[in-house]
């Protein structure tokens, strides 16, 4: 009995630290769960890199000068898509004149006027529930309010319009966000010096701040851009080979033109259709990844 | 004439409203304008629906022939239908199956990133599953009509693969990203000293996952699922091209279905302004409008709920 006492007394403290059955269990388990987790992970991104090289593989070898930049033809079974790539860039245009002052104007407001009160607590929930209505739900508000109602017709005035209310949300939240990281102190300091809050916002907010929204107009660029259901009944054209000359003209644009061909011109090769899609999912991409790079690259050079 | 009184401009000049005064006061009134512009659309966008989809609530609405009926015909002349069950169906069958495949994943990824992966890793996957997010609807709707489908053929031997099966998968890759990242901010909102309690206690990390973090975190986790039903519900285009179209209560998840935001887009462009058919449409949109607004005040009730604890 001493015996054994003895052989604890002498091997306890170097097997205090050893690992307990349960212990081991436990670590398994942390183990599994990480892979299991990470695998989850894995299949979510996968398919992003899949998509792409489907895409790159099987519409890159349509991508030409001459596919970007010559007309449709044949009933869309052949030539480019230069018609819907100035479309889709007008429609991007117009509807950025529309959603970014006024997006701007709401975060200041949200960000540097508005008090804890009901009244904000109402907005926040309705761009809350601005960014979640379906996209087909916004284009018959832009059928009713801008094609009908205001009679602008379909062009590219209501179809703009429709997509600026779209990403509306898109451009308060992200210009709110960079407002807000501008110190309070640098406000502060303006005030000090007797300035208004206008102008405090105008030579110090703004300026900190410019950067960041930039990042958010980019992200409703892209989202602009790839954009179809607001845009089907409000003022893109199933075919229409002209380039826009005016805000009331219909237009083509990528992301209908790419419906288009897929679904409804019988015959449509699908080197077209490809090439289309990868063409919009690139410019599309390449611009997220833009604003992705440029708003890790401002929280690098960030001085405060 | 040394001293020259000068007479005070009465009280004194502290309140000279010059021009930046005025400035200040107008720019206060345009931001206020911008600020509260988001409730004027909200308010807007319901109008607007309303009042081109009245017509038909007032006048021909059955609403036991258009909850309980699947026949949708709005286009006979003798005859026209209107049920919707089938396409509340085919929504429900293409959703339901989306969070079947997105939530576990999703939540699994939003673990992996928010508790497991750290540094360089942590911030690639964030991007990923931002890229993710990015891709238009349309090209997701391509990416069913032109590669999924010819997969799903040869996988299950059917004569057909677009369908519940093949806009499910879509529709839960769409509504992935949004969970994930959602979730990740849940996870992320959790108090670090609860988890430092609990390793001191010692937890080891999985322990402190499925403890501490996921019940602390639960109410931002349902808002995330909420959100993502959300964005599964409204999507138009994939599941335009993706589900097949055809009305029915689906079988089988082969089966093609036709989903209410895909009938409004299918049907629009031919219904004549302010006919039953057209009217029709803009109720279906009243539907949905209701649907995604409850949806997202419950998910951001839900959220408040758990800041308050």
């Amino acid at each position: 009995m001493t015996h054994s006492e003895g052989d604890g007394g002498v091997s306890g403290p170097s097997l205090m630290f050893a690992a307990t059955p349960l212990n081991t269990r436990n670590h398994r388990l942390q183990w599994l769960f990480r892979a299991l987790f990470g695998l989850m992970t894995l299949i979510l991104v996968v398919p992003v890199g899949i998509i792409f090289g489907v895409l790159l593989v099987r519409g890159g070898p349509a991508i030409s000068f001459e596919f970007l930049f010559s007309y449709p033809s044949d009933g869309m079974t052949a030539g480019g898509i230069w018609p819907a790539l100035v479309g889709t860039i007008w429609l991007v245009a117009v509807s950025l004149v529309a959603s970014v002052p006024v997006g701007v104007a709401a975060a200041i407001y949200l960000s540097e006027y508005a008090s804890d009160s009901w009244l904000t607590r109402g907005i926040n929930l309705a761009i809350i529930n601005l960014a979640g209505v379906p996209s087909i739900v916004h284009a018959l508000f832009g059928v009713g309010a801008f094609v009908i109602f205001a009679g602008f017709g379909t062009s590219i005035l209501a179809a703009s319009l429709t997509l600026a209310v779209m990403t509306l949300p898109l451009v308060i939240v992200a210009t709110r966000e960079s407002l807000q990281a501008v110190p309070m102190a640098f406000r502060e300091a303006c005030w000090n010096m007797g300035a208004t809050r206008w102008q405090t916002i105008r030579t110090v907010v703004l300026p900190n701040a410019i950067s960041g929204i930039l990042t958010g107009v980019i992200l409703s660029v892209s989202r602009t851009a790839g954009e179809t259901a607001p845009i089907m009944f409000t003022g893109a054209a199933f075919f229409f080979p002209f380039l826009p000359t005016s805000v009331f003209d219909q237009t083509m644009a990528m992301a209908m033109h790419l419906f288009v061909i897929s679904t409804a011109v019988p015959g449509a090769p699908d080197e077209l259709k490809y090439g289309t899609a990868l063409t919009l999912i690139t410019l599309v991409l390449l611009m997220n990844a833009g604003s992705i790079w440029f708003r890790s690259y401002l929280r690098g050079k960030k001085k405060w | 004439m040394l001293t020259k009184r000068v007479k005070p401009s009465a009280p004194m000049d502290f309140d000279h409203r010059g021009r930046d005064w005025y400035v200040d006061k107008a720019v206060t009134f345009l931001v206020f304008v911008g600020g509260i512009s988001a409730i004027i659309f909200i308010i807007g966008i319901f109008v607007f629906i309303t009042k081109e989809g009245v017509g038909f609530i007032a006048g021909p609405l059955n609403v036991r022939e258009f909850l309980g009926s699947i026949t949708w015909r709005p286009t006979s002349p003798q005859n026209p239908r209107y049920g919707v069950l089938g396409l509340i169906a085919g929504t429900a069958s293409v959703t339901g199956l989306a969070m079947l495949v997105s939530v576990p994943f999703s939540l699994g990824a939003a673990i992996f990133i928010g508790e497991f992966a750290t540094g360089r890793l942590r911030e690639s996957l964030k991007v990923l599953v931002e890229l993710l997010a990015a891709i238009p609807s349309v090209v997701w709707g391509f990416i069913g009509l032109s590669i999924m489908n010819p997969l799903i053929i040869d996988m299950f031997d059917v004569p057909v693969g677009i369908g519940v099966l093949n806009s499910g998968i879509i529709l839960g890759l769409m509504a992935a990203p949004i969970m994930t990242t959602i979730a990740e901010d849940a996870l992320k909102a959790v108090p670090d000293t609860y988890r430092e309690a609990a390793e001191a206690m010692g937890a080891t990390k999985w322990q402190v996952i499925f403890r501490v973090v996921l019940p602390a975190g639960r109410n931002g986790l349902v808002a995330a699922v909420l959100l993502g039903v959300g964005r599964a519900f409204g999507e138009t285009m994939a599941v335009l091209m993706a589900s097949g179209n055809a009305i029915q209560i689906p079988t089988s998840p082969f089966d093609s279905v036709r989903a209410i935001t895909a009938t409004i887009a299918a049907e629009l462009g031919d219904a004549p302004v302010g006919s039953d058919h057209y009217r029709a449409l803009f109720t279906l949109g009243i539907l949905l409008f209701v649907v995604t607004f409850i949806i997202n005040l419950t998910a951001d009730f839900v959220v408040k709920g758990a800041r308050r604890t």
